[in-house]
């Protein structure tokens, strides 16, 4: 069991900062999601924990001990790579078994191990094939299976289901939250899938660039985002965002307006900012309400009817996409006018510098 | 099945012009490339004096003998196509100018005479299995052998893993200099092997090993060749496969035995097809290290063959066939490999 400790952590390519000072506590038996866009460094991350990219600064801890010199292998980790890199010229038996034949676990030991792993997996048929003759599935479960043989301290997850379709990718994500349940092992997995990430952390870790956005719970990012990146990465579809600025600040709300004048409440705190500030309105697809009357007027641009539910694809007056969720079907058609209500305790409200304002009737809006 | 593919023809049923083109182009690059091999084969089953003959035959045939009664050597046989005694067999005591004195076998007191132009030798077909075991009995054929098997084997050997350690050196170790030491590496092919032979025998008599199979081996287990095959072959293995080993405990060299070489395999077979041909075909580079004939390879041993005043052409017939098998055996064996290849990938 492990506490895994970032602090400060950096890393330099040559002439290039790709990891900024990051400070994360990934604690026992916690399943941590990684996400971020591509290019954000949550791979690399993610591989300076494992030990094959080398920290240029800060230091990483597991349970308390600094392992920034130590092998990849020496820090007791297993990996499941976004390849499977399952050894293609060895049986499946023999891909479990390497990891342990280096430490030089006796032969039965070696057996019974991978034997447990392969029960648990259901790979049990197809040990002595080769990963060529495995379909995407059963080679991700081998993958998962070699992580699980060598009882590592910890899991790490570089986008393991990225490679399979969408159907076995629902699949997996059921079988590694399941695994982690029944293991108990502290996870560490890298996602740019947020709904990946919303189904299975226990922690979501936000990256940009190479800096920690946010941390946080699933509800937590989705109910209070730090800032509109967060806001527009977490939820899908993504958040709305309206340009308004502010007519005046109230004990406990704000309120904005739009250009052309009609203004709404914000359930949000005024601290940060005053009258006649610009802020960016985000309000989620799912919060927006149709056919009020004081509503904020949009032209439908297109329709999905999925049947259980709706999404309604339009545009306002100022020219800003806004997307609509309706649970339900819905008799509007493409081309017509709708009128959109934005409920008070459901408005985020980002400042300038894209910092979120904390909202105060989160619980009235759940 | 193999039939119907090989008897497959473009026109329905019938041969079309490019049929008859492709045949007869694969028809004549068979003839090409096998007739001289065949033809040495067979020789090599030729008694001396049935490879002086002339016209040549391509089939082993000798002329035939016969021991007459009252005659201590055996007796030529001719068959008689003109003249007074057509169609019988005699056999030649002598030739006396145009005419030869002959005698039958199953009547050995009288003697005949007959024109020359009238008989015509005997042949029947005969394998001379004695080229093959003079080779054993005369030469020191095995010792040869030996000594270039040795060579071959431990050359191809060293070879491989030094070659394939560099070279995965430079295909997966990121360090400053990389480029510039491979490119180091390649720019030695263009340094004719000739410019060398002195500064490296200076080298090998410096290490005292003129003379042994070291003085062959040594010099020629780092090749350029083949480091450059192996890296452009390691490049295509993925890292993440590396990166896998290293989070399972292994050690870099575990990373290079168990996971680089195995799925290197493909490229190592073609390296180690090219090293035993190298070294087994090998002839300038041992003529100058090795002077003492014990320590001769094959191909030094045939060289020898070939006298100042007379040649033993049967002996040296036999031995060119006995120094291409293990060659050819080789290359069949491998050359599955080499296609076949170990392209199986557990990486998407």
């Amino acid at each position: 069991m492990a506490v895994v400790e970032l602090e400060k952590l950096v890393k330099d390519y040559a002439g290039f900062r790709a990891i900024h000072g990051v400070d994360l506590t990934i604690e026992d038996g916690e399943f941590c999601v990684f996400v971020g866009p591509s290019g954000c460094g949550k791979s690399t991350l993610l591989r300076m924990i494992a030990g094959l990219e080398d920290i240029s600064g800060g230091e990483l801890r597991i349970d308390g001990e600094r392992v920034n010199e130590q092998r990849a292998a020496e820090r007791g980790l297993a990996m499941v790579f976004q390849s499977y890199a399952l050894y293609p010229h060895m049986t499946v038996r023999e891909n479990l078994a390497f990891g342990l034949e280096n430490i030089r676990t006796p032969k039965d030991e070696i057996r019974r191990r991978v034997d447990d792993a392969a029960r648990m997996l259901q790979i049990e048929e197809h040990m002595q094939r080769r990963p060529k003759q495995l379909s995407g599935g059963q080679r991700q479960r081998v993958a998962i299976g070699r992580a699980v043989v060598r009882e590592p301290k910890v899991f790490l997850f570089d986008e393991p289901l990225s490679n399979l379709d969408a159907e076995l990718r629902v699949v997996m994500r059921g079988e590694i939250s399941s695994l982690h349940r029944r293991l108990g092992n502290t996870m560490i997995y890298v996602t740019h899938d947020q709904v990946e990430a919303m189904t299975m952390a226990d922690k979501i870790v936000v990256l940009k660039l190479g800096t920690i956005q946010q941390v946080g719970s699933p509800l937590d990012l989705y109910n209070r985002p730090a800032n509109q990146f967060v806001a527009g990465f977490i939820g899908s579809p993504r958040m709305n965002f309206l340009k308004m600025s502010v007519a005046e600040t109230r004990a406990e709300s704000i309120v904005v307006k739009e250009e052309n004048g009609r203004s709404f409440e914000a359930a949000v705190s005024p601290e940060g900012v005053k009258a006649g500030d610009k802020v960016t309105v985000g309000i989620r697809p799912e919060h927006l309400e149709i056919g009020s009357e004081r509503g904020h007027p949009v032209t439908i641009d297109s329709i999905e009817q999925l049947g259980g539910e709706s999404y309604l694809y339009c545009t306002d007056a100022g020219g800003h996409p806004v997307t609509i969720h309706k649970s339900g079907q819905t008799r509007l058609r493409a081309g017509e006018e709708a009128q959109v209500f934005l409920p008070a305790e459901s408005i985020h409200v980002f400042k300038e510098d894209g910092m979120a304002l904390e909202r105060l009737r989160i619980g009235e809006a759940v | 099945m193999v039939w119907s593919f090989i008897s497959r023809t473009r026109g329905r049923n019938r041969f079309d012009l490019t049929d008859w083109l492709t045949w007869g182009y694969l028809i004549f690059g068979i003839l090409l490339m096998f007739g001289p091999v065949l033809w040495v084969a067979m020789s090599s089953f030729k008694t001396d004096a049935a490879l002086s003959e002339y016209p040549p035959t391509f089939l082993p045939l000798s002329p035939q003998t016969v021991m007459v009664e009252g005659y201590d050597e055996p007796l030529p046989l001719y068959e008689i196509t003109g003249g007074e005694y057509e169609g019988r067999t005699l056999a030649q005591i002598r030739r006396i100018g145009l005419n030869a004195q002959m005698v039958d076998p199953q009547a050995p007191g009288e003697r005949l005479n007959v024109s020359i132009n009238d008989r015509e030798p005997a042949r029947e077909f005969s394998v001379a299995w004695g080229n093959y075991t003079q080779l054993f009995e005369r030469f020191n054929f095995m010792q040869y052998f030996w000594n270039s098997a040795f060579i071959t084997v431990v050359a191809t050997i060293i070879t491989v893993i030094f070659n394939s350690m560099a070279a995965f050196a430079l295909a997966k170790y990121k360090f400053r200099g990389r480029t510039v030491v491979f490119l180091l590496i390649i720019a030695t092919l263009m340094i004719p092997p000739t410019i060398n032979l002195v500064p490296i025998y200076l080298v090998v008599n410096e290490l005292g090993i003129v003379n042994s199979p070291w003085g062959v081996i040594w010099p020629a287990v780092a090749t350029p060749t083949g480091v450059f095959l192996l890296r452009q072959y390691m490049l295509t293995i993925p890292d993440d496969l590396l990166d896998a080993a290293r989070m399972d405990h292994a050690s870099e060299w575990r990373v290079y035995w168990r996971i680089v070489l195995p799925l290197a395999a493909p490229a190592i077979a073609v390296l180690v097809i090219f090293s035993v041909m190298w070294r087994w075909n090998e002839f300038l580079w041992p003529l100058i290290v090795l002077t003492r004939s014990e320590e001769f390879t094959l191909q030094l041993a045939l060289n020898a063959f070939q006298g100042d005043l007379q040649t033993s052409w049967s002996g040296l017939l036999a031995m060119t066939v006995l120094t291409l098998l293990p060659i050819t055996i080789i290359f069949a064996l491998l050359q599955k490999n080499i296609t076949a290849g170990i392209a199986q990938s557990g990486v998407k």
